[in-house]
């Protein structure tokens, strides 16, 4: 009747907290007052930006940027999406100095060529070098999201946070605009706007830009609407600061996290969606080596050649996977509640 | 047997593992119950709760539970089955929670929660466990039974809701009533008269309680006994008629920092923790 | 109570007719700045111009914007969407031909995707932290991160071409053709109403792969929304209670916490089958697939405008008549909003 009887003595004193919780290694108490680090001290400078008690503005500010990476880093899946996506930046920002062969010359006497020494992933339908492709191609794929991120995030976040802020008739107004544009699946709202325009990649990127936008204001909207009610901001608006500085420099820097973690989970369905432009012929056009447009020409050769259209499939499979993996980990530290 | 306590309770400890490290939030409990009133008192994360729910095996599964004894009846507790534990919750050990505005499942009816714990226990057919419920609400002196038989919980007052609560934990008739703060999420009127009906239900079925409580003066008015935890240990325990006897530090605090009606006191003091009380006891 | 629950539902309703203005004010405005003329559309690049000038008095085209806006407002509430350059059917004629099909794609790949989903999901809840809980976790990245087209092609490849399990693409092999009288336009309806088991079949087959390839995408979100609705419903206190009862695991799984989930669930479901629209784009393209999706991209490339904008208006329809739906679902199945 006797249950397991075991246990180390509880050795646990000096706290004043009613539920005593063990030392972790991240409270590690600390000298109050450190001195700032010198280059090279690495045990000093973590322990500078582990201190309960900074003794300045930047040192709590780096101190809570190291906290938010220590967690970060135990997420492994999440640091394999880092991983992932810092290889995939290199990759293609030096595809001049990684590609095997000019990714625009054709060798018409080796097409659809099985991989091989000479031609890592094969060649394609005209006999150009995939790999080459790929490296290049991922320039336009990833150079297109992030085009779209940088119109996008920018003015989703201003949007919305005006609009929280201003409340009344504007925010009525600007909700049942993005209303209008959340009434129609991405991709085809897409497609009806490049078919405005000219297919290619300058209009592929506007018209991801106009269809992606309206969730940022919603999610800065929302933001804005918890933040104003704070107590921070109504000591703010006493002592006499403009409706432009409250939104600018109290507003908005409280979004930027939330606004991070849904950029980054963001960041794959934009590259589906730009893959899935360029895959109806209505992005990058050819010779353009942009990954959707290469599995568009390569489809006729799957059931024969397929990895000429496999190969450019992993590189968006990949590439999207990272990102929502990376931004599932940034949403677990960054953002707690909205797990 | 018939003269072991129906509880028994021996150096009982509970940690929660988390991403930073050990919570240790039982650190050596041991305490027995017959068929009588105990109470259990102490602040928040002292680990009461916890106790209680250990007793049923309620606690999350990454939890670890350890202790020297810990039975109810002829149940070893650390080792019953699963199978031996759902024979053992809500028949023999009912548990009663602090908010029936959370502790209700907000999408059946109060009558179906009722029949529901019933059924589980007894097999008996859908109209006869409908009559059981509204007699069951009945008997928690609710005036109207059919139209909160029929209510959803959130058209349910507090006191109401934790009325139904108490019906539905007494339903398969149970040796023991857990009550894990029944009154702190009532409104100060009704908070008497819940803890009064869940007394006379307790006397005259001949259960034993467990009251769990932040509060000691209302604990030591319903309760035998009375044991005050502080930190996942048990600093005192005395009956509750001797409370004005208590010797330990961290009671006596508790029972000062108390405004009086009758006498003139000049300031309330603070409570002095003294970190000797966080040192393991025998 | 009453009345404000009334007045949100009437909140609701109110906001449809402004959002579909929205809608055409949308398709409108795009089809004012396309590059292609509308007038030659029409007449053709080598009419005289005085015809072309006479076609564009006759469309409307020298009225001041908001007059044409006015008017394509009443063609679109009389069903006239204009006509198809392409097959110079009225669109609303073409639409009701292809829109069958992508809706019995994307029914029976919100029917797998749901029941699979929800499966997957409240498994891994039940599990958390287990390598059942990761796997699925990783399953459902996998699932967001694939692209339906490269997964389609891999379909194809693997059981058309290397299993041969399943037909290719296509909506109905060709001995089947036009032998089943057509009565609701999905075939597998029209081959067990005329009792036609072979072809009912076959259609099935061919129906197979390509919903499975839709399927999977939908499956990936409904199985991370149904795990994360369940770890908070499993996490609260009437669980707790439920578990205190001494209730069976299963029931306290099922009739408590998921049915508490169901209620938001039912909206996931309808959002993501609205969604199923655009996955169905690109799905119909790589499997042949004559629906709406399809009717879309070769209108878009043959710059029917006309074709383009009709079937874009007719998607944005049906995606808030789906969430309006879903709204209307959640209010009644939830006591609280009863």
């Amino acid at each position: 009747m006797t249950g397991p009887t075991s246990g180390s003595p509880i050795a646990d004193v000096g706290t004043t907290t009613a539920a005593v919780k063990s030392i972790s290694p991240h409270t590690m108490p600390a000298a109050a007052g450190a001195p700032p680090p010198k280059p090279g001290a690495a045990q000093s400078r973590r322990e500078w930006l582990l201190t309960d008690a900074p003794a300045s503005r930047s040192q709590a500010a780096w101190g809570r940027r190291y906290q938010v990476w220590l967690a970060f880093r135990r997420n492994k899946l999440a640091m394999a999406g880092l991983m992932v996506i810092l290889v995939m930046l290199g990759l293609v920002l030096l595809a001049p100095l990684l590609a095997t062969h000019d990714p625009g010359i054709q060798e018409l006497g080796n097409r659809l060529a099985a991989p091989s020494a000479a031609h890592w992933l094969g060649t394609d339908e005209l006999g150009r070098d995939v790999w080459s492709r790929l490296l290049y191609g991922g320039r336009i794929t990833l150079g297109m999201v992030v085009a779209v991120v940088l119109l996008v995030a920018p003015i989703g976040l201003l949007v919305g946070c005006v609009a929280g802020y201003a409340g009344g008739i504007w925010d009525r107004l600007l909700m049942r605009v993005t209303d209008v544009f959340l009434a129609f699946p991405r991709l085809i709202l897409a497609l009806a706007f490049v078919a405005a325009m000219r297919p290619g990649v300058e209009s592929a990127v506007i018209a991801i830009a106009l269809t992606a936008w309206p969730p940022y204001a919603r999610l800065a909207r929302a933001e804005t609407l918890t933040i104003r009610r704070t107590d921070y901001v109504a000591a703010a608006r006493m002592t006499g600061a403009s409706p432009a500085r409250i939104v600018l420099r109290h507003v908005m820097p409280m979004c930027l996290p939330s606004l991070v973690v849904r950029v980054t989970l963001d960041m794959s369905s934009i590259i589906l969606t730009a893959a899935g432009l360029g895959f109806l012929g209505l992005g990058a056009q050819p010779p353009l080596p942009e990954w959707g447009t290469m599995i568009a020409t390569a489809r006729r050769f799957i059931l024969e050649q397929w990895w000429v259209a496999v190969m450019p499939g992993i590189a968006i499979f990949a590439a999207s996977l990272a990102f929502n993996l990376l931004g599932d980990g940034l949403r677990d530290v960054l953002d707690p509640k909205q797990r | 047997m018939s003269t072991a306590p129906l509880v028994e309770v021996k150096n009982l400890r509970v940690d929660f593992p988390s991403a930073t490290g050990v919570t240790h939030a039982v650190r050596g409990v041991s305490f027995s119950l017959g068929k009588e009133k105990l109470g259990i008192v102490g602040e928040s994360g002292s680990g009461k709760s916890v106790t209680g729910r250990a007793l049923m095996r309620l606690l999350p599964a990454s939890t670890k539970a350890q202790a020297d004894v810990l039975r109810f009846g002829e149940t070893d507790i650390l080792h019953a089955s699963e199978r031996q534990m759902r024979a053992l919750r809500g028949r023999r050990i009912g548990l009663i929670l602090q908010d029936p505005k959370y502790s209700l499942n907000p999408v059946m009816t109060a009558g179906a929660q009722i029949a529901e714990a019933l059924r589980a226990h007894r097999r008996i057919g859908r109209r006869e466990a409908r009559e059981a419920s509204l007699d069951l609400l009945e008997g928690v002196k609710i005036r109207d039974p059919r139209r909160v038989h029929d209510a959803y919980p959130h058209e349910l007052s507090g006191g109401m809701g934790q009325r139904v609560m108490i019906a539905m934990m007494l339903a398969p008739n149970p040796e023991l009533l857990i009550a894990d703060e029944p009154t702190s999420a009532l409104d100060a009127s009704v908070q008497a008269e819940i803890l009064r009906l869940i007394e006379e239900l307790v006397d005259t079925r001949g259960m034993a309680l467990m009251l769990i409580s932040h509060d000691l003066p209302l604990v030591s008015h319903f309760c035998d006994r009375v044991a005050v935890m502080y930190a996942g240990q048990v600093m005192e325990e005395l009956p509750a008629a001797e409370l004005h006897k208590a010797t330990h530090g961290y009671t006596r605090g508790l029972l000062e920092c108390l405004p009086s009606l009758t006498e003139r006191r000049p300031r309330l003091p603070t409570l002095n923790r003294d970190p000797a009380w966080l040192a393991p006891r025998p | 109570m009453l009345k404000a629950r009334l007045g949100a539902l009437a909140a609701t309703a109110a906001s449809i007719p402004i959002t579909l203005l929205g809608l055409a004010l949308v398709t409108f405005f795009i089809g004012r700045v396309v590059p292609i003329d509308p007038v030659l559309a029409v007449v053709g690049d080598r009419a005289p111009a005085d015809v072309v000038e006479r076609a564009r008095i006759e469309m409307g085209l020298d009225q001041p914007l908001y007059v044409q806006f006015w008017r394509y407002l009443g063609d679109i509430l009389s069903g006239d969407l204009g006509r198809s350059v392409m097959t110079s059917n009225p669109v609303w004629q073409d639409i009701a031909r292809f829109f069958p099909a992508t809706f019995e794609l994307a029914t029976l790949a919100i029917i797998v995707a749901a029941i699979l989903g929800i499966g997957l999901g409240v498994l891994a809840a039940t599990r958390q932290g287990s390598w059942v809980d990761q796997a699925v976790r990783v399953f459902c990245l996998a699932g967001h991160s694939l692209p339906v087209f490269v997964l389609g092609l891999i379909s194809l490849l693997v059981f058309y071409a290397w299993l041969g399990w399943l037909p290719g693409p296509g909506r109905q092999g060709i001995i089947y053709q036009d032998m089943v009288e057509t009565r609701t336009g999905l075939l597998t309806l029209d081959a067990a109403l005329a009792g036609d088991w072979p072809a009912f079949r076959d259609a099935m087959a061919h129906l197979v792969q390509p919903a499975g390839v839709l399927a999977f995408f939908s499956l990936a979100y409904i199985a991370r929304m149904t795990r994360a609705f369940m770890l908070a419903e499993l996490r609260s206190e009437y669980v707790t209670t439920a578990r205190a009862k001494g209730l069976s695991s299963a029931r306290i799984v099922w009739r408590h916490a998921f049915r508490n989930t169901a209620v938001p669930l039912v909206t996931v479901i309808f959002l993501t089958y609205a969604g199923l629209l655009e996955g169905a784009v690109l799905t119909e393209t790589i499997f042949a697939w004559p629906g709406l999706g399809q009717y879309l991209t070769v209108s878009l490339l043959n710059a029917d405008m006309n074709a383009v904008l009709g079937a874009t208006l007719v998607v944005g329809l049906i995606y808030v008549a789906l969430n309006l739906l879903a709204d209307l679902l959640y209010r009644l199945m939830d006591p609280r909003t009863r």
